[in-house]
Order: C-alpha cells, then sequence, then structure tokens
C-alpha cells in the first residue's frame, strides 16, 4: 500500500497543463493528499477561480492515479478547495528559476502587495536580466499573468502575477 | 423562503452576467492588450459564479448544481443587479460598469471573508484577490479616460451619467440582506455604500469627472424585474444546453 508521501511524489510527475516546467505540486495546486484504508483523497486548489486548467488538472491526476489506486483496491477522489486561498508565496525558490528559465518572469514576493496597491514592481527580463522593463497590460496570455516588455532586448515576456 | 439560496444567487449572478457581457469583448477589444484583460476579468467573473451558485445550489437542496442553475433559469429567475445587465456600449461604457463594480465587490468581498460561514468565507478570500486586481485595472483607466481628451473626457462622463442610476440596485437591502446579517453570512449591503462613495468620489475626482445630480435610483434586480437586455443576453448565453440538453463538450 502506497503511503501519502508516495502518492505526492507520483502527482509530481503530473505538469501543469499551461506551464509545463513547473508540475502541479511545485506549482501548490496539490494542497492535501489524504490516505484512508479504501481511498486516495486528493485536494486541489485554483490559481485563480476561473482557471480553466483546473479541469484538465484533475482529469490528468485521475488518469494517472486511478488504475494505480484501483490495484490497491482503493478509490480515488480529486476535490476543489478554496481555502487557504492560492499564493505566489507557495512557489518555491526552485519554482521560480524553472519559471524564469522557461521565459517567465517568476512572482516577487508578495508579502509585498505593491502588485495589488497600484505601485509597479520592478520586474526582471527573463530573456536578458535586465530591470529596465515595463508593464505592458496588467492582463497576459492567461489568467495567471501580466505582460512586459524589456526596454534593453526590446522582448515582450510574461510575469507572474503576485497574489 | 430559502434566504440563503437567495442571498448565493445574488452573488452569484452578479459575477456571472458581468461575466457572460466581458466575454463578448472577445475579439473586440479596442487593442489586443484590452481585449485581453477585459476576457480575463470575465473568466475570474465566471469562475467566481461558478463557486457562488454550486454553494447556492447546495443551500437549495433540489439537486441544482451551477450548471443547471445558470443555463436553465427564466429572466424572473435571476437576482443580478442591473447594473450588471447594462449593455457593453463602447469601452468607456464597459469601463464606467466595471468600475462601478470592482468599488462594490472589493469591500463585499472583504466582509464576506469575515463570514461565520467557512464555505462563503473560503470563496471571498480567494475572490478578494482577484476583485482588487480588477479594480486596479478599471480605476486606472476610469483615471486616464476621464483625464485624457477632451474627447475621452466627455465620452466616459456620458458613461457615467448613463451607468450610474443602475448601481443603486448593488444596495439593495430586505429580508434576505437581513437574514445573512442575523445570520452572520455576510453584511447587508447598505453597509458597503460608505466604502464604495469613498473610492467613487476618490476617482472621480482624479479622473476629472463629474458626479451627475441625484437621479432616481433603478431597483429591481434583486427580485427578479430586470430589463429587457436581459433576455437578449440569456437567449444567447443559454441557446446550446436548453436545445441539446446533455450535450457534452
Amino acid at each position: 500500500m502506497r503511503s501519502a508521501d508516495d502518492w505526492l511524489a507520483l502527482l509530481q510527475e503530473v505538469p501543469d497543463p499551461e506551464i509545463p516546467v513547473l508540475n502541479i505540486v511545485e506549482m501548490g495546486i496539490v494542497r492535501n493528499v489524504d490516505c484512508q484504508e479504501n481511498g486516495v483523497l486528493v485536494n486541489i486548489t485554483p490559481t485563480y477561480m476561473g482557471c480553466p486548467a483546473m479541469d484538465a488538472i484533475a482529469d490528468d491526476i485521475r488518469d494517472k492515479l486511478t488504475p494505480l489506486a484501483q490495484e490497491e483496491g482503493r478509490k480515488l477522489q480529486v476535490d476543489l478547495v478554496y481555502a487557504p486561498a492560492w499564493t505566489t508565496d507557495w512557489l518555491s525558490d526552485g519554482a521560480k528559476a524553472k519559471l524564469e528559465a522557461y521565459g517567465i518572469a517568476p512572482p516577487g514576493r508578495t508579502a509585498d502587495k505593491r502588485a495589488l496597491n497600484g505601485e509597479a514592481p520592478s520586474v526582471r527580463c527573463p530573456l536578458c536580466k535586465s530591470d529596465h522593463t515595463e508593464m505592458v497590460s496588467l492582463f497576459g496570455s492567461t489568467a495567471c499573468k501580466a505582460h512586459y516588455r524589456c526596454h534593453d532586448c526590446s522582448e515582450p515576456f510574461d510575469h507572474f502575477k503576485c497574489i | 423562503m430559502n434566504t440563503r439560496f437567495e442571498y448565493l444567487l445574488r452573488l452569484g449572478d452578479d459575477a456571472l452576467i458581468l461575466g457572460q457581457q466581458l466575454g463578448l469583448w472577445t475579439g473586440h477589444g479596442p487593442v489586443l492588450e484590452e481585449d485581453i484583460a477585459l476576457t480575463n476579468i470575465g473568466l475570474d467573473q465566471i469562475g467566481q459564479a461558478r463557486a457562488w451558485l454550486s454553494l447556492a445550489g447546495k443551500a437549495e437542496n433540489q439537486g441544482r448544481d451551477e450548471d443547471r442553475l445558470a443555463f436553465h433559469r427564466n429572466q424572473e429567475g435571476f437576482r443580478n443587479a442591473l447594473l450588471c445587465e447594462r449593455p457593453n456600449g463602447h469601452f468607456g461604457d464597459t469601463i464606467v460598469r466595471q468600475f462601478l463594480f470592482d468599488a462594490y465587490a472589493v469591500p463585499l468581498h472583504a466582509a464576506l471573508a469575515q463570514s461565520n460561514d467557512a464555505e462563503i468565507a473560503a470563496i471571498a478570500l480567494k475572490s478578494a484577490k482577484e476583485s482588487a486586481y480588477h479594480l486596479r485595472h478599471s480605476r486606472a483607466w476610469l483615471v486616464r479616460l476621464g483625464d485624457g481628451t477632451e474627447e475621452s473626457h466627455e465620452k466616459v462622463q456620458a458613461s457615467l451619467d448613463l451607468m450610474l442610476p443602475f448601481a443603486g440596485d448593488l444596495f439593495f437591502s430586505d429580508e434576505v440582506t437581513t437574514a445573512a446579517t442575523d445570520e452572520g453570512w455576510g453584511p447587508d449591503p447598505s453597509d458597503l455604500r460608505a466604502d464604495w462613495e469613498a473610492i467613487l468620489s476618490d476617482t472621480l475626482s482624479e479622473a476629472q469627472l463629474r458626479r451627475p445630480d441625484a437621479v432616481p435610483e433603478q431597483i429591481g434586480g434583486r427580485q427578479g424585474r430586470h430589463t429587457e437586455q436581459l433576455s437578449f443576453l440569456l437567449a444567447e448565453m443559454q441557446v446550446l444546453p436548453r436545445t441539446y440538453p446533455d450535450a457534452k463538450w
């Protein structure tokens, strides 16, 4: 019988559908794994309420884990939870480094809430590492990103919003 | 009356109708960035609507889920505030409508986050982060347009004159909102008015916009008395699931 840690390790093999360099555990989307005699309960939480990837993520989890749970005579359940609310602070430093290498400027610490309070945070260009960048739009290619451009290398890039 | 169901419907329907309207901007934004922004905000609203309506369905306990509630109610069954069903109009109209709503949603979600109902508080805490971001966007545009060119100023002033009378519906109080405060689910909307007024007055002054003289407020959405605009909106939103009730993506 697999332990909760074993299931969590398996969940680390499920990539985020929009940001495939990160897995759903690193993203902070997997909140909890609860192992019972007859069942495995996985709680997931959305980055944004309307994130259209949530259904795909739940399906990916079911596709991967259901057969393994069945082998053990357990039933897999994937539940969506809203509390505690997802925050970019759950992205580890390792995950942020992967984001930047992938071309997405990672969020800063949100504990400083400048992003929400109107002050533009300084965002480093993930391509040429210049701090000489400018926000083009508060909203980007997905619900969790904003759109920036770099004044030094002139490239547009996505920035993971701080929430 | 199932007051808890009614209360949650109001929260869900505001988000649903506004989200549907913002979705209509897909491919029609004045610039690509705003096309993306408005539809992203719409997506957040639909996400919030889904959470509220799902909870409403549980409160009603008649087996209706969020999809059933969204797609199989008629106009009289909707409880959104009249402001949310005002047509998109031009970009300035949409920005004013969104600003008036966001300035209400921010204090609303802050108050609901203190709800003694854990499910309501969880949805509100999540929504609060999104509504703060939405307000930042709509407020910035209102200032930019109001304090912009002569033409943008005149147009957005006219949008404000047009939309403001419908905002009164957001603060409608009745037995449902009384039950909400008595039970500790959430605030009486009339209590949110001072916060809303403060955001409004601060922003209008920065945007060089004039608050229209007092006009009679249009009330009725919370009781299912809607403008004709809602029926057109519902016809478009509901046609597919009503024509093919068992259709699956």
